[in-house]
């Protein structure tokens, strides 16, 4: 199965994403902001995290409009799979592709710690390798990770087993504890914290390796 | 030297009619504002204890070329400039 990487002017986690999904089998391309598509044949796209065009304006603004995130819309438009972390997330949150965005941490600090996470659903191809209730050890690294959206979209949310993590001990003010969202069609994933910070034994943990592998198990079969 | 300034201005007017634009970006009522309140603290801390609530936004300044309309730049706003989900803004344009 293909993946692709996006890479924008100060990405910083764009070849730890690499090697997460290499690790998982995944044959993975880098592909360039200004690149107007993405290569043939690409099932997953991932936008990592990092810090894209300074984070000027707002995190993920300018990024979200770049040319190749009109090619990632579209694929997600045709029922592609997108993950997107941490600015990533912020990223897909700009676009649209995923409801509400990410606001200034409510303590104001950057947050950079191991946290824990629960698994709100296993329904979903990224979360398929754990069940529902795990609770699992992976980092975060942010400002801006304080998820909002209107009530109408948090009940949306929760009504449609559309939260995928949430924190255990909500370290940014985060509504209703949301770490990680699915699109309607569950095959956008947004998250703040960082699985691919948690995928090798030299990391210190390995928890994120299980939604590589699910991704990418499921992506193979299909 | 006012009258100067107006003249210069006059003359932008005729050859282009530049205009500028200033966007007000705030966070929406109800979207809590963690830097403002961090600024009203500060401000209460310095001994400045009428302050009640403070809101922090930003201000986008544009020249824009001839024929550029508030409805452009309302589409700007709508597609970059301002995250109509957090905030709204206000459109003021000026010769």
């Amino acid at each position: 199965m293909r993946a692709a990487v996006v890479v924008f002017p100060g990405s910083n986690c764009d070849r730890d994403l690499a090697v997460a999904l290499k690790a998982a089998g995944a044959d993975v391309t880098m592909v360039w902001h200004k690149d107007s598509a993405l290569p043939q044949g690409i099932d997953i796209v991932g936008i990592p995290g990092g810090f894209s065009y300074g984070d000027y304006l707002r995190c993920g603004a300018i990024a979200a409009n770049s040319p190749i995130c009109r090619s990632v819309v579209a694929h997600a438009q045709r029922g592609g799979f997108v993950l997107g972390i941490c600015n990533g997330f912020q990223v897909l949150t700009e676009t649209g592709l995923l409801p509400g965005a990410l606001l200034r941490n409510a303590g104001l600090k950057f947050i950079c710690r191991t946290v824990q996470l629960r698994v709100a659903t296993a329904n979903s191809a990224f979360t398929a390798g754990y069940a529902a209730g795990d609770v699992i050890d992976i980092p975060v690294a942010h400002h801006d990770g304080n998820y909002f959206a209107d009530p109408q979209t948090i009940a949306r949310l929760k009504g449609e087993d559309r939260i995928a993590f949430s924190y255990v001990d909500n370290p940014n003010g985060a509504q209703a504890d949301i770490a990680g969202i699915l699109s309607d069609n569950r095959r956008v994933l947004g998250m703040m914290p960082h699985p691919e910070r948690a995928a090798d034994a030299g990391h210190g943990g390995t928890d994120g390796a299980a939604l590589f592998r699910a991704v990418t198990g499921a992506l193979r079969t299909a | 030297m006012l009258r100067l300034l107006d003249r210069v201005y006059t003359k932008n007017e005729e050859k282009g009619r530049a205009m500028k634009a200033r966007v007000h970006v705030m966070l929406k009522n109800g979207v809590l504002d963690p830097q403002g309140e961090a600024v009203r603290h500060a401000l209460g801390a310095m001994g400045f204890d009428g302050v009640q609530g403070v809101r922090q936004g930003k201000v986008i300044e544009m020249d824009l070329a001839e024929g550029t309309s508030e409805a452009d730049v309302a589409q700007m706003c709508e597609k970059l400039l301002a995250n109509t989900v957090i905030e709204s803004y206000s459109v003021e344009m000026a010769s």
